[in-house]
């Protein structure tokens, strides 16, 4: 069959119900543009949301879980097996925070094909003196330029400087509303005690603000030695081991196994926070939801106006066929039209739904929480371009389908002679 | 000898909606190269009915009709599709022209369909068959510009452009002013006369059948005279 014969028999059908063809059109162009919008949209705010936790945590967590031993001495006595004991109420003894051996570990992760980078914490509680009232928080001591790196900590530093505390000794940075509590500004020195009662001045030369408030309430930062320095430990003492893989999809396996051979607690980013995957698949499926209704209720349109088409064009469908058309090109013919509409409705709608989400990018969206952020998220992954042109054209094509065979089905004999 | 171009073997056909009728009943005979063949008879006797069983558009009858040495009951739709667009050419009472195209347009349509000329030679030879038939001035016109009698010019300008083994036509005068079937009726005796083009009618018109060839009168579905 002469293609090129179809499409323009096909080109002279849609023009001359152009007006129709043009609302067909349009539909599909704009479920197409609603389409895209969405999806960037809702994928955008979704990142964003998700970043808000996971840009700062790291893959694998590897820390001392402060805990009783599994095996009690009285379950390594040989003679007693089998035998049932009584000791209730086990507690930890000589709690340890420590990862013990933390240097080589280091050394160990650092040498490991799979991880980005590897960043050393050591935590301490202390409490912050404000006059007379103190108030309990937590200094984290940080590799601060890995940090910066790894997990995007000069992101959230809103206020001084990020190489100072890298650099300077005893200089803190404080979570934002945590300096408001105690009253003190950039350049201010303050006071703190450790659990043990030692004290201690530091000042501050950064501000910090994650967003979440309760959390920027009790949080501050440090370098690794400073905070080594306050508890009057080695070098070598550290709390957490702050992994970043290449495949945040390895996450779950490698935790297993740096647990088995380094014999800490090891955590995952998948296990710490399920909640946002889920979070992201739902938001995620409702924007596909909406997008795909809009589609097909676009279909719906491209059939009625196919049906009409084939309606109004039995004449012409009798005549084509009675000069040797066959069923199979007319159904052609009527197919042609319903995926020109459907293609050239999808391009139109991919380029204003590009147009949309590129202004939607544009409004300004400032949140206190949100340091980061100065106008709405967009998503441009080129992934629902594909995804919104293959389903119009898929759909267009179910749409047309029924009323081309319709038409491939129309009896001349019962046109012609029916005048 | 004449060559065979079409033949209707013991043709039947029935209507089965809303009761059983006959309304072809064992209908044979052959029409041969350059004949110029009418057929005549009452409203209803199933000379229509006829005509489009022999096009190949109506494939629900009995009996074997013959085009051009070829059993037409053996073909798919598909293949018949071909064989109308190739071997046959119709002119019907109403001129069933594609109106979204130009009068030059739906001359060259059944040519491009069938694909035997490149497109510039076929745009030639449909602007040559309008010359034969006097009406090339209107090749640029939207088919539905035109007149009546001119549209029916055009709609047998389109019949003959693929050379057909034959042209059938179904009443091609019947909604036409008497000037105009004329000017159709000379035209089908031209052809006829010069070009030797080989002709099946079907009228109701008795002074239109007494100028062809042949005239083959039916009555209630059967040939009473051929």
């Amino acid at each position: 069959m002469n293609v090129k014969l179809t499409m323009e028999i096909a080109w002279s059908l849609m023009l001359a119900r152009w007006k129709q063809t043009l609302v067909a059109a349009i539909g599909v162009t704009f479920s197409i543009t609603m389409f895209i919008t969405l999806l960037s949209f809702m994928t955008g705010l979704n990142q964003l949301l998700d970043s808000l936790i996971l840009n700062r945590t790291p893959h694998v967590r590897i820390y001392n879980e402060i805990k009783p031993s599994e095996v009690l001495p009285i379950q390594r006595v040989r003679e007693l097996d089998g035998y049932h004991h009584f000791v209730h109420s086990v507690r930890a003894s000589t709690a340890r925070e420590e990862i013990l051996n933390s240097e080589a570990i280091l050394r160990a992760i650092q040498s490991d094909q799979r991880v980005l980078g590897v960043s050393p914490k050591a935590s301490a509680q202390v409490f912050f003196n404000a006059g007379n009232v103190d108030i309990t928080g937590v200094v984290n001591g940080i590799d601060v330029l890995a940090e910066a790196e790894l997990f995007h900590f000069g992101e959230y530093v809103v206020a001084g400087s990020l190489p100072d505390v890298h650099k300077l000794p005893n200089t803190i940075i404080l979570g934002k509303p945590l300096a408001a509590r105690l009253m003190v500004e950039l350049g201010d020195i303050i006071q703190l005690t450790t659990p043990d009662g030692e004290r201690y001045q530091a000042k501050v030369v950064g501000l910090y603000q994650s967003g979440l408030q309760d959390f920027d309430k009790t949080q501050s930062f440090a370098s690794l030695t400073t905070v080594q320095k306050i508890l009057g430990k080695s070098p070598s003492y550290m709390t957490d081991i702050q992994v970043k893989l290449n495949r945040l999809e390895d996450a779950p396996s490698v935790a297993r196994e740096y647990q088995l051979l380094f014999g800490t607690e090891a955590a995952d980013i998948q296990t710490a926070n399920a909640q946002f995957d889920t979070g992201t698949f739902i938001r995620t499926l409702i924007a596909y939801a909406v997008g795909v209704t809009l589609l097909i209720v676009a279909g719906f349109g491209i059939y009625n106006i196919l049906n009409m088409m084939i309606y109004e064009k039995m004449d012409s469908i009798a005549i084509l066929k009675a000069t040797g058309f066959s069923g199979r090109d007319v159904r052609l013919i009527f197919l042609i039209i319903a995926l020109g509409i459907g293609f050239f409705g999808a391009i139109t709608g991919l380029f204003f739904g590009f147009v949309l989400s590129s202004i939607i990018d544009q409004i300004p969206f400032v949140t206190e929480a949100l340091p980061t952020t100065k106008t709405y998220p967009i998503n441009y992954d080129p992934l629902f371009y594909l995804i919104g042109l293959a389903f119009s054209i898929v759909t267009t094509y179910l749409a047309g389908l029924f009323p081309a065979v319709k038409a491939s089905k129309v009896d001349p004999v019962v046109i012609i002679r029916g005048k | 000898m004449a060559i065979p171009v079409l033949e209707a073997r013991h043709v039947s056909k029935h209507f089965r909606d809303p009761i059983d009728v006959k309304v072809l009943d064992d209908i044979g005979f052959t029409i041969t190269r350059g004949e110029f063949v009418s057929v005549v008879g009452k409203s209803g006797c199933g000379k229509s009915t006829l005509l489009y069983v022999l096009s190949t558009m109506d494939t629900d009858y009995e009996g074997e009709i013959w085009i051009d040495g070829e059993n037409m009951k053996l073909k798919t739709h598909h293949e018949l599709a071909h064989v109308r667009n190739e071997k046959i050419g119709f002119v019907f009472q109403f001129h069933y022209l594609l109106n979204e195209f130009t009068v030059l347009e739906n001359v060259m349509l059944p040519a491009l369909k069938l694909g035997r000329y490149p497109r510039e030679e076929a745009a030639e030879r449909a602007m040559h068959r309008l010359k034969q038939l006097e009406i090339d001035h209107l090749a640029q016109k939207a088919a539905n510009q035109i007149s009546g009698g001119e549209k029916q010019r055009v709609a047998i300008a389109r019949a003959l452009i693929n050379d057909p083994l034959i042209i059938m036509g179904d009443e091609p005068t019947g909604n036409l002013d008497k000037r105009n079937s004329e000017i159709v009726f000379g035209i089908f005796r031209q052809l006829a006369e010069e070009f030797n083009q080989t002709m099946l009618i079907v009228t109701h018109d008795m002074a239109f059948a007494a100028r062809t060839h042949r005239t083959i009168t039916m009555e209630d579905g059967r040939i009473l005279l051929t």
